[in-house]
């Protein structure tokens, strides 16, 4: 018995392997869409994780510090250690910015004012070490483009990166950088120096704080306004033998405060931040794979129809319909591995240039697999059918 | 033809079995299957030397604020921002008002008070010449009495007389000393306005600098509101925030490298002259002083300072970088390398220097082999590959 398929694609590989290798770059097209979405909730869980926190503790009423605005005293951090169940509690802030690279380009980052030491540190560095000095040290992503060594400006003041770290995104993406919590409380609060003179001048002009009779006031008030000690949360990691929901319940309670466990976290940032963003690329990922579906069934249904004289030849000699059929749906499925691999090598070759992190899940490409093969498997019942039709007599007409 | 077929296939098996190992190594060297990739270090013993990193401001140790006692109108200043003064030096007057017309007005009193003196003196004298007299007759009386030659009534009028006589002396030698008193009060209201009228003046305690001159002639301040501020330039020193947690060793006496904000480049010599025993306990930090060891004109006072002190070098112990140390459910340790897997080790920490090495008191020994740098988290037992480095860095080292 010889294989007719590999006869037939032996004889016109060239045009096989051709369109084995478009069809894998649709295909390849529709995993990295699927690694884009993956990347999206990754980035997500990325920042829970390298938080190192168990509870993220925020203002009242408030879904900080990630997807609202939050903003607490750096001395409340005291009470919450002092709740049962707290093995560490850390003050950190998060912000937003442009920071200003030593070649004075702007890169978007997440300023991450840490505690170091402290959970909120970067978990892990792929170089140089971590913040030693109270001041003006910063640790930034490998994504920022930073180098070792170089003077970065935040707000009024130079940083200098001492250590690089990889995978501590926002949960938009954006690359951190991480530096000690009072420098960040100041580059969080702090204005530009005319807007701090304005103020003065402001200040100055109001009967209220400027009076005649009482030396020293103004100054006070003046030193009142450029203070700051707050911060946008505090992160908790709780104590062996405690349950999140357990320590948080007193928290919420007693100290009024905001308590969010790591689950109550992931839905926040999950279901509710990157939400829309990731139904539209859910939405897309869907539509790319009915028109990936339709383009094989296409291509395989015409690939027959090219090969119609020759099915009836094969017809006319007497072959059994059951040899075309099994013909047909083995160069299908023979179509469809070749595509897979070559969209899934081509998924991973092009994944790591994308600006934004793209995740390839084995399991997605799994289901891609199944999802291919079974296309494909539907698509060659078309062309069979159409095979099974043709009348031998059209071999000679 | 038959040739060329069997050519064909095996072309066609290469191309197939090369799809394959192609997926085959793409599946294993990304996604999770594939090993993380780490660097690891040999760990040492050795010494390092702690430092204690600060900033601060600089700050005058002497300064002063000069202003009136009482409030007032400021009549002149007569120095500005930037002056040297000597101690002594006048700098500004207040407005003495009717300062000088009361003066004026107490030395009339005086002088009139003198007059009255010598009224009461002149009085004293005819008081004296009225008794002198009065006894005078009463003796002659008396004698005459003894006598018979006057009636008992004419000598008691003569006893009368002397006697109102003594005391009309009295009432004006009282009425001298009087005036006597009445001039020394004067005499102290006067000197008590003179000093009223000094306190007007305001003069350099100490050689200084004028540092702000915060009221012009003319406008009224009140009771210890400055018109100038003066400091001693040659006091100058940074008062240095540490943070509470960094500041083991923190003693007077440690050398200190100071950095302005200004001068960048060139870190300048100090050493600890003070640690306050308060600590602020709002921030969480320590406050010390350090003086320069030369004093420097060029630091503004008010300019921003980083301050590194220089801790003494610690005993030779296990060394490692910091970059290795985790923390994994409230404890620390450090990813140990055996049989090319990563265990996690818990190690006790000591003292740090600021270049990023820590001490590690036990949980390792010299010799074993630690992960750095990692790619990913890394968990109990994951693959790992070790290479030379994560990224590709110009000086390949910590800076």
């Amino acid at each position: 018995m010889i294989s007719l398929a590999g006869r037939d694609i032996a004889h016109s590989w060239s045009k096989f392997v051709l369109t084995g290798m478009g069809l894998g770059l649709l295909i390849g097209v529709t995993l990295t869409m699927a690694g884009v979405y993956r990347g999206m909730v990754d980035d997500a869980h990325a920042l829970l994780n390298n938080s190192g926190a168990d509870l993220w503790v925020v203002q009242k009423d408030t879904q900080g510090p990630y997807a609202e605005s939050s903003s607490l005293k750096d001395d409340e951090v005291r009470g919450v250690r002092g709740m049962p169940g707290v093995a560490q509690a850390a003050n950190v802030t998060y912000f937003t910015m442009q920071v200003q690279g030593a070649d004075g380009s702007d890169t978007r980052a997440m300023v991450v004012g840490i505690e170091s030491g402290q959970s909120g540190e970067p978990g892990y560095l792929v170089a140089g070490r971590q913040i030693t000095r109270g001041h003006y040290e910063a640790v930034a992503d490998v994504k920022t483009g930073f180098a070792l060594g170089e003077r970065i400006r935040i707000r009024r003041h130079d940083y200098t990166v001492v250590g690089l770290t990889q995978r501590m995104v926002s949960s938009g993406g954006d690359p951190m950088v991480f530096i000690a919590l009072k420098d960040a409380q100041e580059a969080q609060f702090l204005k530009d120096n005319d807007a701090i003179q304005n103020d003065r001048t402001r200040t100055a002009t109001n009967p209220a704080f400027n009076r005649p009779g009482v030396p020293g006031l103004l100054d006070a008030v003046q030193a009142l306004q450029t203070s700051s000690h707050s911060v946008n949360a505090v992160l908790v990691q709780l104590a062996p033998g405690f349950g999140a929901e357990q320590v948080a319940e007193p928290i919420r309670r007693w100290k009024h405060l905001q308590v969010f466990t790591r689950a109550g976290m992931e839905e926040i940032l999950v279901a509710k931040l990157i939400a829309t963003s990731a139904k539209q690329i859910g939405m897309f990922l869907v539509i790319l794979a009915i028109v990936s579906a339709a383009i094989v069934a296409f291509i395989i249904y015409t690939m027959t129809l090219g090969k119609i004289r020759e099915i009836a030849v094969l017809k006319l000699i007497g072959t059994r319909n059951i040899t075309i059929a099994s013909m047909i749906l083995q160069q299908a499925l023979g179509l469809g591995l070749i595509g897979f691999i070559v969209g899934k090598v081509a998924a991973t070759i092009w994944a790591p240039v994308f600006p934004k992190f793209v995740l390839l899940l084995t399991q997605d490409a799994f289901t891609g697999l199944i999802v291919t093969l079974v296309i494909c498997a539907l698509a060659s019942t078309l062309a069979i059918r159409t095979a099974l039709k043709v009348d031998p007599a059209a071999a000679i007409g | 033809m038959k040739q060329a077929l069997v050519l064909r296939r095996i072309g066609l098996g290469a191309l197939a079995v090369a799809l394959v190992a192609t997926l085959a190594f793409v599946a294993l060297r990304t996604g999770p299957l594939a090993p993380i990739r780490v660097t690891v270090t040999s760990v040492q013993e050795g010494t390092l030397r702690p430092a204690i990193f600060g900033i601060g401001t600089v700050e005058a140790r002497r300064s002063w604020m000069l202003g009136p006692t009482v409030a007032g109108r400021v009549l002149n200043v007569r120095v500005d921002v930037g002056e040297t003064v000597k101690a002594g030096q006048l700098l500004a007057e207040m407005d003495p008002v009717d300062l000088d017309q009361r003066l004026a007005a107490l030395d009339a009193a005086l002088a009139r008070a003198a007059s009255t003196r010598a009224a009461a003196q002149a009085q004293v004298a005819d008081a004296m010449a009225r008794r002198e007299l009065a006894a005078l007759n009463a003796q002659r009386n008396q004698d005459l009495a003894a006598k018979n030659f006057i009636s008992p009534n004419a000598l008691e009028n003569r006893l009368q007389e002397k006697a109102s006589a003594d005391a009309a002396l009295q009432a004006a030698q009282a009425n001298l000393s009087g005036t006597a008193q009445d001039i020394t009060r004067q005499k102290a209201e006067r000197s008590a306005l003179q000093q009223q009228r000094g306190n007007v003046r305001l003069l350099a305690p100490a050689d200084g600098v004028v540092t702000s001159r915060d009221a012009e002639a003319g406008s009224i301040v009140v009771a210890g509101q400055p018109v100038l501020r003066l400091i001693d330039p040659a006091s100058l020193w940074v008062r240095m925030r540490v943070d509470q947690g960094r500041s083991a060793g923190l003693a007077p006496g440690l050398k200190a490298s100071i950095v302005l904000r200004s001068q960048p480049r060139t870190p300048l010599q100090g050493q600890v002259a003070r640690v306050e025993l308060l600590a602020d306990a709002v921030t969480e930090e320590r406050i010390a002083q350090i003086a320069f060891a030369t004093p420097d004109a060029s630091a503004s006072v008010g300019e921003l300072a980083e301050v590194e002190l220089q801790l003494p070098e610690t005993a030779s112990t296990v060394l490692l970088p910091n970059a290795s140390i985790q923390r994994l459910q409230g404890q620390t340790g450090v990813w140990r390398l055996s049989e090319g897997k990563p265990a996690f080790t818990p190690v006790r920490l000591g003292a740090s220097s600021l270049d990023g090495r820590v001490q590690v008191l036990d949980g390792l020994k010299a010799g074993d082999s630690v992960v750095v740098y990692s790619q990913k988290a890394l968990a109990e037992g994951a693959r790992v590959q070790v290479v030379d480095a994560l990224v590709k860095t110009a000086a390949g080292g910590a800076p």
